[in-house]
């Protein structure tokens, strides 16, 4: 296959060069991983996981890894995606893949949490990056298999045992107009020890119109009785593609709460999969995408029930207007040991216009006997007599259209317990349909 | 105020307005009783300007104006009112909201200022009252998860809050007891001025002990067949329906 020559190319190329810092292990994990995608290759649609979206515009395009550290990204320019003052909450960027600490805000860490850049947490850090690859399977996702061949920089938290952190530490990932025909291959640890809590966001956006590639990976371990509140804010520019997979195991009593925003990209793909992995644990697993155009946007959530005792809860809300195709592939898995699980899974979809598209595919995969699991999924219109209603009122039809799509969204958004996301959120799905016609 | 001339309409194919011809004057307050089927509801939502309905001829002039070439928004803002038979529930958008920005369109469409949030909150106080609504309702999404009663009361709160010239009540007494009936009935009557105009859509003559109409129509197949005072609905009370449309009478049967 013609593209795995040029990856090999690339992978000697960054192997030289900028991954030359890793210990020998990592080294030694990105050659396999490298090995493991050229058997591989990309997905096809015929791939059961892919078949409603075709990655094919990212395996013809020949991405080349990004590895100039950019230095021209402004303040001001991150400014819009930061949800509040960057004096209060703990910011890290990354910009192109690298880290950027002149527009990072660590001082005020706590001194039981760690954020360490990647490429740093190898000498810094090592009793906790030795987990990198240890929790997302690169031997049969192709886009994680390509993420660690090339893993270079990305972020290592750590929470310490019974730490609770006040403010969200915010992960931004940043490409500017030196990405296009670039790819990044951000690549997090996320480790909330014994009874910690605290949220850690996520942010991929696009400063610029550019074509580009992120193809991200975090992994994240949440321990006895803690509770990880993780956003994952997909704003990319619209000629972007992103893949970004989130790997998730759970101990005893942990709680992982999860809220997914998809509004960016041409072409986007979240996975978000948690192993249930302790008695009585728990995911919140919810997320709401706004796609437009000629946007592509696909959600593949996995949650499996590996021991008894339980629960997730999963809500999914989408919103397609043009020609765009929302997709939301949700997958509860209960094993025979899972007893006593509660499970409850909900996608609705909202096409605004006649030439969206969405598809939706909840799954329930159960084998044990006492368990209680619901799915339910939706795909419908702006409902006519609520709009008559609302125009009854005097409201013109643009603010009834603008309202009821809001009013879609609303229960998901009142999921989101920090309350400048929430707001923010709230404010972007308001506007985002101003001119709904 | 109104005039109705020769109106016929449909639902898909099937024509229900025949040809309604109505003059509502300022002050007045009108009845439009029938039986189920007669097309009383239909006409409702036509001056409302449902789209759901066909208007197919006939026309409707509103203070002067084409009723049937304006958008609902536009007529709502023109000061036409209609309570929904089955009031609509929109979860996620707050009362508080919904009845702000109605009342804030139709101020603007008059040329006055909008209200900010505190300002309407104290107008609200007030209107709540009229229709003995907690204002904790306001922050409760519109309709959803309301009885059928708090439904009907909060279409007379959102009449009493945007002040319509011309109200119309597409049977609002449908489904409630004897208590709702009253506050929704207090609640029209308070709000009567001789500047507006109600149509009271019904088919009981229950509602009219309570809200007292200057003339009742009886509507039947599409058309009004007979006109008269308010002694004509205690006539229909007393007959039923079957007297006017040629049927053969109730105690008659069998």
């Amino acid at each position: 296959m013609t593209d795995a020559v040029a990856f090999v190319e690339q992978f000697r190329t960054f192997a030289a060069d900028g991954g030359g810092e890793a210990p020998e292990w990592v080294r030694v994990m990105r050659s396999s991983a490298l090995e493991r995608f050229t058997q591989m290759g990309y997905p096809t649609t015929k791939n059961e996981d892919w078949h409603f979206t075709s990655v094919s515009p990212i395996a013809e395009r020949q991405f080349v890894p990004l590895t100039a550290v950019s230095g021209d990204v402004r303040r001001t320019e991150i400014e819009p995606f930061l949800f509040a003052s960057p004096k209060q909450w703990h910011l890290v960027v990354f910009v192109n893949g690298r880290f950027a600490p002149e527009l990072s805000h660590l001082e005020r860490l706590p001194g039981d949490v760690q954020v360490v850049p990647l490429a740093r947490a190898w000498e810094e850090l090592p009793e906790i990056a030795r987990r990198v690859g240890s929790i997302a399977p690169g031997d049969t996702q192709p886009f994680t298999a390509l993420n660690t061949a090339f893993l270079n920089d990305g972020a290592v938290v750590r929470i310490a045992a019974h730490a609770e952190v006040e403010h969200p530490i915010h992960l931004m990932f940043v490409t500017d107009r030196h990405g296009e025909n670039g790819v990044s291959y951000p690549r997090n640890l996320i480790v909330a020890e014994r009874n910690a809590k605290a949220t850690v966001i996520e942010s991929y956006v696009g400063l610029d119109d550019a074509a580009y590639f992120t193809n991200a990976v975090s992994e994240v371990l949440v321990g006895e009785r803690a509770t990880l509140t993780h956003y994952k804010m997909q704003r990319e520019g619209l000629r972007a593609y992103h893949v970004g997979t989130a790997e998730v195991r759970q101990a005893r009593d942990s709680h992982y709460i999860s809220f997914s925003l998809a509004t960016g990209a041409a072409l986007s793909r979240t996975n978000i999969n948690t192993v249930l992995d302790g008695e009585g644990s728990g995911a919140t697993l919810n997320g709401l995408y706004m796609l437009d155009g000629q946007q592509h946007g696909d959600h593949q959530t996995r949650i499996e029930h590996a021991q008894p005792h339980c629960f997730s809860r999963e809500l999914y809300k989408g919103m397609m207007d043009g020609q765009s195709h929302g997709v939301f592939n949700g997958k509860v898995y209960v094993r025979a040991i899972a007893q006593q699980t509660d499970s409850k899974q909900t996608n609705n979809n909202l096409l605004l216009s006649e030439r969206a598209q969405a598809d939706t595919k909840p799954q329930l995969e159960i084998f044990a006997d006492d368990v209680k699991c619901t799915h339910g999924a939706t795909v419908g219109r702006l409902d006519e007599n609520s709009l008559f209603y609302m125009k009854s009122r005097g409201i013109g039809a643009d603010e009834a259209r603008r309202l009821l799509t809001y009013a879609f969204a609303a229960d998901v958004l009142e999921t989101i317990e920090n309350q400048a996301v929430r707001e923010e959120l709230k404010a972007m799905t308001l506007a985002r349909f101003a001119g709904v016609s | 105020m109104l005039e109705i001339l020769g109106l016929t309409a449909n639902v898909g194919d099937k024509q229900i307005l025949k040809g309604i011809d109505l003059t509502v004057n300022a002050g007045e307050v009108h009845a439009i009783m029938g039986p189920n089927g007669s097309g009383k509801s239909t006409l409702a939502q036509v001056l409302a300007g449902n789209p759901a309905y066909e208007v197919t001829g006939g026309s409707v002039t509103y203070d002067g104006h084409d009723l049937l070439d304006m958008e609902p928004e536009a007529r709502a803002q023109a000061g036409v009112f209609m309570a929904f038979q089955y009031p609509v529930e929109i979860p996620g958008v707050s009362n508080a909201y919904f009845f702000r920005a109605a009342y804030n369109e139709i101020r603007k469409a008059r040329g006055e200022e909008e209200v900010d949030p505190l300002e309407f909150a104290g107008i609200m106080d007030d209107k709540l009252k009229l229709v003995e609504m907690e204002p904790e309702m306001l922050s409760r999404s519109v309709n959803a998860g309301f009885s059928g009663g708090e439904k009907k009361r909060n279409e007379i709160l959102q009449m009493a809050v945007l002040e319509p010239r011309l109200a119309i009540l597409d049977e609002t007494d449908s489904g409630l007891d004897i208590d709702a009936l009253r506050i929704v009935a207090d609640g029209v009557n308070t709000l009567r001025r001789p500047d507006n105009a109600t149509i009271v859509v019904t088919h009981y003559q229950r509602l009219l002990n309570y809200i007292v109409p200057d003339v009742v129509h009886v509507l039947a197949h599409g058309r009004i067949i007979k006109s008269g005072g308010k002694e004509l609905a205690l006539e229909l009370e007393a007959k039923g329906y079957d007297w006017l449309t040629g049927g053969v009478p109730a105690g008659a049967r069998a």
